[in-house]
């Protein structure tokens, strides 16, 4: 905890927010989009869009794991949890999303399915030792920074010839969705802002290279952040001298965790047990190609989906929703005509209502 | 091993219930009304308004650094009694205990039950048992309820907080909720960190006679502050502004929510207390509560102010200000 409290002072954080003030082009105006779901909630929870200039916008992306999960991948969830041998552990706030019918994970356990939260698969490993009765399935969600975990996972058994324990791949790709969000495509129009705070963690793993299609093709600025309060105005700043210089780069803010290369010994984890999938649908972005990962043949006997044949079928988003318009950043949380209203996080419609990161619980738990 | 755990006998109203009560309830509690052996205690009323308060404990794991389910029975009904006000008078205990539970571990509890009970001056004074069928409970459920009397003049509710009132918290904020789960199976974390569970009506009375008109108690529990504020502030129909800079939080407790994507404020406390007084007042209230050794490290964390929305903000350390997040259901760590 120590490192953070240089990240948290609070005279270096008003110092950073008087520099952009004075930085900043009253004539102008900035939308920056954080992608991701930890920035959102760090914007959030330390209230720093209000220690910014009014023609500074914080534009909240679809970076959130837990939001992104289709409706009809919850189906998948509750349908493996039901099955009387299984186990399914997942990580926490997985077990609130909405599939179909308003269904949860949450509400199947209270109906007698065995889900179980973890914190790690390393967690989920061991519940699959101490019950060598019964089929324990990792539902794996997350972008590339869960990602090596579950690989790790999956090896680990492999190597312990652990036959009770599989994995359900829910893993995500950054690059995109962010390509989604910021070009558009045939379902919408591109997020029209200035420039991105690039992910934290996820840079962590596959380093700056795969942005710079944000700056050269997109000719948007793009500043990769740390999650400390200080990390973000840096970053902002960072964007608002990009901005200003007629620069479109990516930077690196957070140099202290995250190396041009990523890491590469984690990628080689991935690349060995996953496969990316042709295409795979998410929420509010629908089918993105390219965009998820699969678990490679080589380790079809750990895939629960192929162990535990069960069929979905796709499944809406609630017609009042509009979850699609805030993950893609053209609509703030609140302008959404069901929030707070149909949809609050006791009972959320939309899945940006169900995390804490989501840009919608964010807004409604912390105004 | 039948003999080294509860059976359903235990609960039957038979020989092994009557000796199970003999050698372990009456001896550990021992007090003139438990001893009359009746199935109620008969006590003479005091002068003045009586209080009463009930609580059904269910925690894993039973054990826990700084406490058991049994010293929470007792400090939970005894907290609730005090937050009137009150000053406990006497307890009594209803046990649900699941067939096979180890007759070690109920001794355990019982007595540290006792201890508790003895250490806040107030007797147990009537109880029950009942024993359930393997499955159909966890191991031990404990219900207590206490009976209290409020004296003159001192008006303790909910509805009580106005705008300029100052709200202090007696302590830190979440030791109990984080030692529990550095505890639970999959979460074992390394902290030096226990349980703040303790009785309050003795910090109460100390507080009440440096400041009769403390308008609002209310213990952190479940929920922790936020919750609690909430519940407050709804009743009142005012709104609240707390000060981040100010908010008591142990560095190991922050740092395990920062880990877990838990909120400090979220989390649940079973020691602590949350008093609102008028302002001008504030200052000797925090005087009497540093002077005791439970609320030693009490501080003023905000204050009272008109809103018809009940709502209750933060002024985070960097000058914004933010809602505080009313939980909706059970705080479930966020992935990342």
């Amino acid at each position: 905890m120590k490192h953070l409290s240089e990240y948290r002072d609070a005279g270096a954080v008003r110092q950073m927010a008087a520099a952009i003030a004075r930085e900043v082009d009253a004539a102008r105006y900035y939308r920056f989009m954080e992608f991701c779901g930890g920035h959102t909630h760090a914007i959030a929870r330390d209230a720093l869009a209000g220690l910014l200039p009014e023609n500074l916008q914080f534009v909240h992306g679809p970076g959130c794991p837990v939001c992104v999960l289709p409706g009809e991948r919850v189906d998948l969830a509750i349908a493996l949890a039901q099955r009387p041998e299984v186990i399914l552990c997942t990580y926490a706030d997985t077990l609130r999303v909405p599939g179909s019918g308003g269904h949860t994970l949450l509400r199947a356990r209270a109906q007698g399915a065995d889900v179980r939260m973890v914190y790690a698969t390393t967690d989920a490993l061991q519940v699959a030792r101490d019950h060598p009765d019964r089929q324990v399935v990792f539902f794996a969600i997350g972008f590339e920074t869960t990602a090596p975990a579950t690989a790790v996972a999956l090896l680990q058994a492999r190597d312990e010839a652990l036959g009770n324990f599989s994995a359900c791949c829910n893993h995500v790709l950054t690059p995109p969705a962010m390509r989604a969000v910021l070009s558009g495509d045939q379902e919408s129009a591109p997020a029209r802002v200035n420039g991105v705070i690039g992910p934290s963690h996820v840079s962590a793993i596959i380093g700056l290279e795969p942005y710079t299609f944000v700056a050269h093709e997109l000719q948007t600025p793009l500043v990769v952040a740390g999650f400390e309060p200080l990390d973000v105005l840096q970053a902002v700043l960072m964007l608002v001298r990009q901005t200003h210089a007629g620069r479109c780069e990516v930077e690196n803010q957070y140099t202290r965790v995250v190396s041009p290369q990523g890491n590469p010994k984690a990628r080689a984890l991935m690349d060995q047990v996953f496969l990316p999938r042709p295409s795979f649908a998410w929420r509010g972005l629908g089918r993105l190609p390219h965009s998820a990962l699969g678990i490679a043949d080589d380790f079809a006997d750990l895939d629960a989906e192929r162990r535990f044949p069960v069929q979905v079928v796709p499944v809406e988003d609630h017609p009042a929703c509009q979850c699609a318009a805030v993950l893609r950043g053209q609509m703030e949380p609140r302008a959404c005509r069901v929030f707070g209203r149909g949809c609050t996080p006791e009972s959320p419609l939309g899945a940006c209502m169900v995390s804490s990161e989501g840009a919608c619980a964010a807004a409604y738990r912390y105004g | 091993m039948a003999e080294n755990t509860i059976t359903l006998a235990h609960g039957s109203g038979g020989r092994a219930m009557s000796q199970l009560i003999e050698d372990l309830f009456r001896c550990a509690f021992d007090n003139p009304w438990l001893n009359q052996g009746n199935d109620c205690a008969v006590m003479d009323s005091p002068p003045g308004r009586l209080v009463m308060a009930t609580d059904s404990h269910v925690i894993t794991p039973l054990f826990f650094p700084g406490g058991d389910i049994g010293s929470l029975a007792v400090h939970g009904t005894l907290n609730d009694v005090a937050m009137s006000g009150g000053k406990p008078i006497s307890l009594s205990v209803a046990f649900i205990l699941e067939e096979g539970f180890p007759l070690a571990d109920l001794e355990r509890i019982v007595r540290s039950m006792a201890d508790a009970a003895r250490q806040a001056g107030v007797p147990v004074v009537t109880g029950d048992t009942k024993v359930v069928p393997r499955g159909q409970a966890d191991g031990v459920y404990i219900t207590t309820t206490g009976l209290g009397r409020v004296s003159e003049g001192v008006n303790i509710a909910g509805s009580r907080a106005r705008p300029g009132d100052a709200i202090l918290v007696s302590g830190t904020l979440g030791d109990h909720g984080v030692a529990i789960l550095s505890l639970r199976e999959n979460l074992q974390f390394q902290t030096t960190l226990e349980s703040d569970t303790a009785a309050l009506h003795e910090l109460v009375a100390s507080m009440l006679a440096a400041v009769p008109d403390i308008h609002c108690l209310r213990d952190p529990t479940r929920g922790g502050l936020s919750c609690c504020l909430y519940e407050l502030a709804q009743q009142s129909g005012v709104g609240m502004i707390i000060e981040e800079a100010q908010l008591p939080v142990r560095e190991a407790v922050a740092g395990a929510c920062e880990l877990l994507g838990l909120d400090p404020l979220n989390v649940a406390n079973e020691g602590k207390l949350v008093a609102i007084c008028p302002g001008h007042q504030a200052q000797a209230l925090l005087a009497a509560l540093h002077h005791h050794p439970l609320g030693r490290e009490a501080a003023i964390i905000g204050q009272v102010v008109e809103d018809a929305h009940g709502l209750v903000r933060l002024k985070t350390r960097y000058g914004g200000m933010r809602h505080v997040e009313w939980l909706a259901g059970e705080a479930l760590p966020r992935i990342c």
